[in-house]
């Protein structure tokens, strides 16, 4: 049995290695190539009186290997935003770049050629799985997805097996088995061994911990930021928690209203902040060791 | 799937409704082997028979009689002899005679009889009444009197020379046992107008209405399914324009498109088939509206969003993707149409626009028939009653199915 004292050691300990490890994983990525950029990119929903301007003119530029996080409020237009470049949502107006050229998804088979540069995460794992089909299908599709069609079976699985242990999931126990019979961590795990096997480009991860307990969303995230290194892709990471966004990113965007209003490393945006709104998302984090204030609260 | 199907079958209501389907189910199946034979054979020449087992009165002198003495057969000959007609009468000639009929029941045989042998006097002449009369009465009470008092009848047959000879004697005490018979006929249901076996015919004409409501009910669900698929996935222009076609056949009512067509169509060419295609080509359009509206609320779910960035085509994100979450909504819609194809045929039928008359029946063309010769006004019930018990069966089993679906597909319906 450990003392109290023991164990608050420990714990400490625990939170500063934790720190120090994701903060030694922040990478100056500004002289990589450009990946992905925005250009005047905007979303109109409606016409007339009822018109609402989702995502209004916004600029990007992510660059390879770079993750960085979109941070705002519910119906700041991040979600909007992330359609758009995932390209599964027309824009109304503005231009995306990939790597450097035009993006062109004007056809089905153009799309599914953008498609397998980019692949998402999304917020609600129980959602993000047809409940129909087993995980083997799952997996096996993103095998055959990426050129894999003609492996033998045994490749196959061995390719699987590596996903899954990658996600720290034991294949054998989850063939045969539905999505629907793991846990909100372990189905969300089961999203990044996806991933793991189509090696894209870029992956747009939409708020993927803010429906799992707080446990399993250490470990997602370091899985996350593992894939990152192991890849070597750009994550786009969207939430709407800037406490996270500043552990894990390298850049973070600053969007309210559908506008982005401040953008620049995690470490100048969030410790320094200049935009009144950046301050508030700051302020409203919840202290531990403080009395939270809500004054800003609207 | 095994689950979903357990659920299923702890509905009441959908075992109720399944239960009764499946014994028309069998009875369609099994009858004909029983009573094989062309349903639409006409084996009676009069009209509407009633219900019963028929004797050959042929038949009957020449088999072997055994000599029964019953105490109340000749009350009851009498009771079957004497008309209503006949009765009113009596009791008529009572009242004339100043007799107390206070609490008589002219259908009581015994208390009439005895009254009427009581106070009849074939010299009385009660006021008011005409000489043509009294004698229909002394008629009447000759006849009444002969009646029980053993009298014997005689069966002659021509010989080959035309001779009359004597083949059977029959007296009041002769029985024969009906299955000694060599024909006797049970005819459940009695004839219809055209002396056809109406149980027969029932049987026959379920079976074909209920094939008819399943070709409608798949035609229907497979073109709204296919247009609300692709109308509500695709979008754009190719949901303007599916909804454009949709909303033109909703506007028009469709029952009357379904007479026009069927009118323009003519008598000869439409099969029970035909039939079943023309109410299947006219009322896909709900099923297509209701499955369009499911498909948008599906079609932006992560599931369908990560399917689409897995590279699938629009062919396999419709069937792997979206119709497995709508199925068991598209079983429903399906059952409906299947129920009301059926009640359109019978619509369609009874207005002498359904199938050909000359190949199969119909329940619609049973309706039709014993309408056409006043079945309901002169009180041969046997013609059209099994007929609406039969539709309504069909349909009240179908839609409780439908209901208990409802109920497990959708928990917010749950007692």
């Amino acid at each position: 049995m450990k003392t109290e004292e023991e164990m608050n050691v420990s714990e400490n300990a625990t939170v500063e290695e934790q720190e120090t490890v994701t903060l030694d994983r922040r990478r100056d990525v500004s002289n990589n190539p450009l990946c992905l950029s925005g250009r005047a990119v905007t979303k109109i929903f409606g016409s007339g009186k009822k018109e609402t301007v989702a995502v209004n003119r916004v600029n990007f530029d992510f660059h390879e290997g770079e993750l960085v996080s979109i941070v705002g409020e519910s119906g700041s237009g991040k979600t909007t935003l992330s359609k758009m470049i995932l390209g599964l949502l027309p824009m109304t107006d503005g231009e995306i770049l990939f790597r450097g050229q035009p993006r062109d998804i004007s056809t089905n088979r153009k799309k599914r050629e953008y498609w397998k540069n980019i692949q998402a995460i999304f917020q609600d794992p129980f959602s993000s799985f047809n409940v129909f089909n087993k995980i083997d299908t799952v997996l096996l599709d993103c095998i055959n997805m990426n050129g894999g069609k003609d492996l033998p079976k045994e490749k196959k699985i061995e390719m699987m097996t590596e996903a899954c242990s990658f996600v720290n999931l034991k294949f054998a126990e989850l063939t045969n088995k539905y999505p629907f019979e793991l846990s909100g961590g372990q189905m969300q795990r089961l999203m990044i061994a996806r991933v793991f096997l189509l090696k894209p480009k870029i992956l747009l991860a939409d708020e993927p911990t803010s429906m799992i307990d707080a446990c399993s969303r250490a470990t997602i995230l370091d899985m996350l930021l593992n894939l990152r290194d192991e890849i070597g892709m750009t994550v786009i990471f969207i939430t709407h928690d800037i406490g996270l966004a500043y552990y894990i990113s390298d850049n973070v965007y600053i969007m309210e209203h559908g506008f982005f209003v401040e953008h620049g490393s995690a470490d100048d945006v969030i410790l320094t902040p200049k935009a009144d709104y950046t301050k508030r998302l700051i302020s409203d984090v919840p202290k531990i060791h403080e009395a939270w204030d809500l004054s800003t609260v609207e | 799937m095994k689950n979903t199907i357990r659920q299923v079958f702890h509905s009441s209501k959908f075992v109720a409704g399944f239960i009764i389907f499946v014994a028309i189910l069998l009875l369609i199946i099994f009858y004909p082997l029983f009573n094989p034979g062309d349903p639409l054979q006409m084996i009676g020449v009069g009209t509407f028979a009633k219900p019963g087992t028929y004797v050959s009165l042929y038949d009957s002198v020449t088999t072997d009689t055994e000599t029964l003495k019953l105490p109340d057969a000749a009350d009851k000959r009498l009771d079957a002899v004497l008309a209503k007609e006949d009765r009113i009468k009596m009791v008529a000639w009572l009242s004339a005679m100043d007799v107390d009929i206070e609490g008589l029941d002219y259908m009581d045989t015994d208390a009439l009889m005895d009254l009427w042998r009581a106070n009849y006097d074939d010299s009385a002449r009660p006021a008011g009444m005409t000489k043509a009369e009294r004698n229909y009465y002394k008629r009447l009470n000759a006849s009444l009197s002969s009646m029980g008092s053993g009298g014997r009848m005689t069966v002659l047959e021509n010989d080959a020379s035309g001779e009359e000879q004597q083949v059977a004697a029959i007296t009041t005490d002769d029985y024969v046992n009906v299955r000694d018979v060599a024909n006797t006929k049970n005819l459940i249901l009695g004839t219809d107008n055209f002396g056809r076996d109406v149980l027969k015919e029932l049987v026959s004409a379920a079976r074909t209405s209920i094939l008819i409501g399943l070709l409608a009910g798949t035609v229907a669900t497979l073109i709204g399914l296919l247009l609300g698929l692709l109308s509500g996935y695709v979008g754009g222009f190719a949901d303007d324009l599916i909804m454009f076609i949709t909303n033109l056949f909703t506007v028009i009512p469709s029952f009357i498109l379904l007479i026009l067509i069927s009118y323009s169509i003519g008598q000869e060419q439409r099969g029970a088939a035909v039939v079943a295609l023309v109410i299947g080509l006219t009322s896909w359009t709900w099923t297509c509206r209701s499955v369009r509206s499911q498909v948008i609320s599906l079609r932006n779910r992560d599931h369908v969003n990560l399917s689409k960035l897995s590279g699938h085509s629009l062919a396999r994100i419709l069937l792997t993707d979206i119709l497995p979450y709508i199925a068991s909504y598209v079983v429903m819609a399906f059952i409906l149409q299947v129920s009301s194809g059926i009640l359109s045929e019978a619509q369609l039928s009874l207005l002498g626009l359904g199938p050909k008359t000359t190949e199969v029946p119909t329940l619609g063309l049973m309706m039709n028939w014993s309408m056409l010769y006043s079945a309901h006004l002169n009180g041969s019930w046997w013609a059209y009653f099994p007929v609406i018990l039969m539709i309504t069966l069909i349909s009240f089993s179908l839609n409780l199915m439908n209901t208990g679906l409802d109920q497990v597909f959708n928990p917010t319906l749950r007692d």
